[in-house]
């Protein structure tokens, strides 16, 4: 076939436009001026002044304790529950899968209104703990469902196998099973890891007076106001994000395995 | 099999059992119950039934709340669409190398906070900033525009967010085509335009749709960038739904609220269903 030039135009266009914003952060992080538009000449200031700013860094020491606390929940929740599942279909489990996947299916507003008033109803007090079971609701959606990836697409007769020679079901499960399913969960907690450090809306409905997550505490100097210092929080954030992709590529070309 | 494995099966099922009773079933159903309930006059609700709360939705007020959120996200939707649409075919199209770096490009962007992007709109669509300085400097426009906090820098904002789910539902559809399809519609003499209407575009339809739902249903609920984007000019179902919870002390209206919006979306991924035939709900993730 014929291959033309404006397919790669056309896409290389939209993917400048969306580098746009992000290209401009990262510009203004370094300049000078604190008014942001005008150019006041190349400046480290407002990364000095980010690292002085207590709040912020309290935030995010919150916001990487609680995507990792409930990208563990929801990893093993998920990865038990996916297993299980697995073995043994019946109609309490479709249903129960339905209500599991509900999270990440309906607007986020709706878990933070639901969220909210149940936890106040049960009396729980707003803060990490609320916040950890809030987000392991809409992370066990992403395990879950590349988990099941993983268990559709293996050899069951690996299992039965290790069955018929006498192996328990707990040796089954950890040396056929558990290695087979586990770049599933690695994905899975990725992307989990990800969404939960990334979420506001859900965080803003049940976070408390005392905890601060990075996303809500960026929301609130967005509304009251451009601060420049977002900027340079922003390009350190891009930073890590740019090394995280690279490292996970690299270790995917490494272990020549597919990269989700 | 035997009941020891019944039994370790139960063991490893009962964690996401308990897990989506007690947090995910249990609070829906909170939820609706909420809505129908009166609210007290201090803090809380109090046990009488009543249907006020959905009868105010239908007042001219939040009624137009609703229109304006279904408008902005009909509006999102349909420009996603046209965008990312063409952008997931192409992607498709491209060979291995290519398709490879494109992911890394689109994957950067999707994986930074998603306000920090917004943030840089700011930048761009501020009175004075890049976008007005740009334009006058080409002498398209004498004066500032201020773009910001009007009802196009909301569409941007929006689109932009959600582009992404878009572009990769489509490419996903449109890799796993089979290309020969194509071949064999062109070789039996169908002009290029007719041979993607009737194969490419009805083979890569379930990614079109299932994009479609990825972004109409977030849509809704993404307050936060009408909120910075916007100002307090544009209010959504969303904004609605949070002020009644804080300022307006008010659960059971903004469960009533909650529950139509939560009613319209199953309504809609049933449709999907409907349509593209699956009843595999994990077409959509």
């Amino acid at each position: 076939m014929r291959r033309k030039k404006w397919p790669f135009v056309y896409v290389g266009i939209i993917t400048a436009i969306t580098y746009i914003p992000i290209v401009l952060t990262v510009i203004y992080s370094f300049n000078a001026s604190k008014i942001s538009s005008v150019w006041g000449g190349f400046s480290l200031d407002w990364y000095g002044e980010l690292l002085r700013d207590r709040d912020i860094r309290e935030a995010l020491m919150n916001s990487l304790l609680l995507a990792f606390l409930s990208c563990l929940c929801a990893s093993v929740i998920g990865t038990m529950g996916a297993v299980g599942m697995h073995r043994k279909k019946s109609m309490a489990n479709e249903t129960v899968a339905l209500f599991s996947m509900l999270p990440i299916m309906i607007p986020e507003i709706i878990l933070g209104m639901v969220f909210l008033s149940v936890f106040s109803l049960m009396d729980l007090p707003f803060g990490m703990l609320t916040l950890v079971i809030a987000h392991t609701a809409f992370c066990i959606p992403y395990i879950c469902s590349m988990v099941n990836t993983r268990l559709a697409g293996m050899d069951r007769s690996l299992e039965e196998a290790a069955l018929d020679l006498g192996a328990s079901r707990f040796r089954v499960f950890w040396d056929v099973t558990f290695p087979a399913i586990l770049p599933g969960i690695l994905s899975g907690a990725m992307l989990s890891f990800a969404m939960s450090f990334d979420d506001v809306v859900i965080s803003i409905f049940v976070t408390g007076p005392t905890v601060n997550t990075l996303p809500v505490k960026i929301y609130t100097k967005l509304k009251t106001g451009v601060t420049p210092e977002i900027n340079a929080l922003a390009t350190i954030m891009l930073l890590v994000t740019i090394l995280v992709l690279a490292g996970s590529t690299l270790v995917g070309k490494i272990k020549n395995s597919r990269f989700t | 099999m035997d009941s020891r494995a019944g039994k370790s099966n139960w063991l490893l099922l009962a964690p996401l059992y308990l897990f989506t009773i007690l947090f995910v079933a249990l609070p829906i159903l909170y939820m609706f119950l909420l809505s129908v309930l009166t609210r007290s006059q201090v803090w809380g609700v109090e046990f009488d039934f009543t249907l006020d709360h959905y009868k105010r939705i239908l007042e001219p007020l939040y009624l137009n709340t609703f229109l304006e959120s279904f408008r902005l996200a009909f509006l999102s939707t349909g420009l996603v669409m046209l965008i990312g649409y063409p952008y997931g075919y192409f992607m498709a199209r491209m060979n291995a190398v290519w398709k490879k770096r494109m992911m890394l490009l689109l994957m950067i962007p999707f994986w930074t906070s998603a306000l920090i992007r917004l943030y840089g709109w700011i930048i761009v669509f501020r009175s004075n900033g890049v976008l007005d300085q740009v334009l006058m400097g080409l002498h398209v426009t004498g004066k500032p525009l201020k773009l910001l906090y009007t009802y196009p820098a909301v569409v941007v904002g929006m689109v932009y967010a959600l582009l992404p789910f878009m572009i990769l539902a489509v490419y996903s559809s449109a890799e796993k085509m089979d290309w020969t399809l194509v071949e064999a519609a062109r070789d039996l003499g169908a002009s290029s335009f007719r041979a993607f209407l009737t194969v490419t575009f009805k083979l890569t339809l379930p990614g079109l749709l299932s994009g479609i739902i990825l972004t109409f249903i977030p849509s809704m609920g993404l307050f936060f960038i009408a909120d910075i984007l916007g100002g307090n000019k544009i209010v959504l179902v969303g904004s609605v739904i949070q002020e009644q919870l804080t300022k307006g002390r008010n659960q059971p209206f903004a469960a009533a609220l909650s529950a139509v919006l939560m009613i319209l979306t199953v309504l809609m991924i049933r449709l999907y269903r409907k349509i593209t035939g699956t009843s595999r709900l994990e077409g959509l993730v």
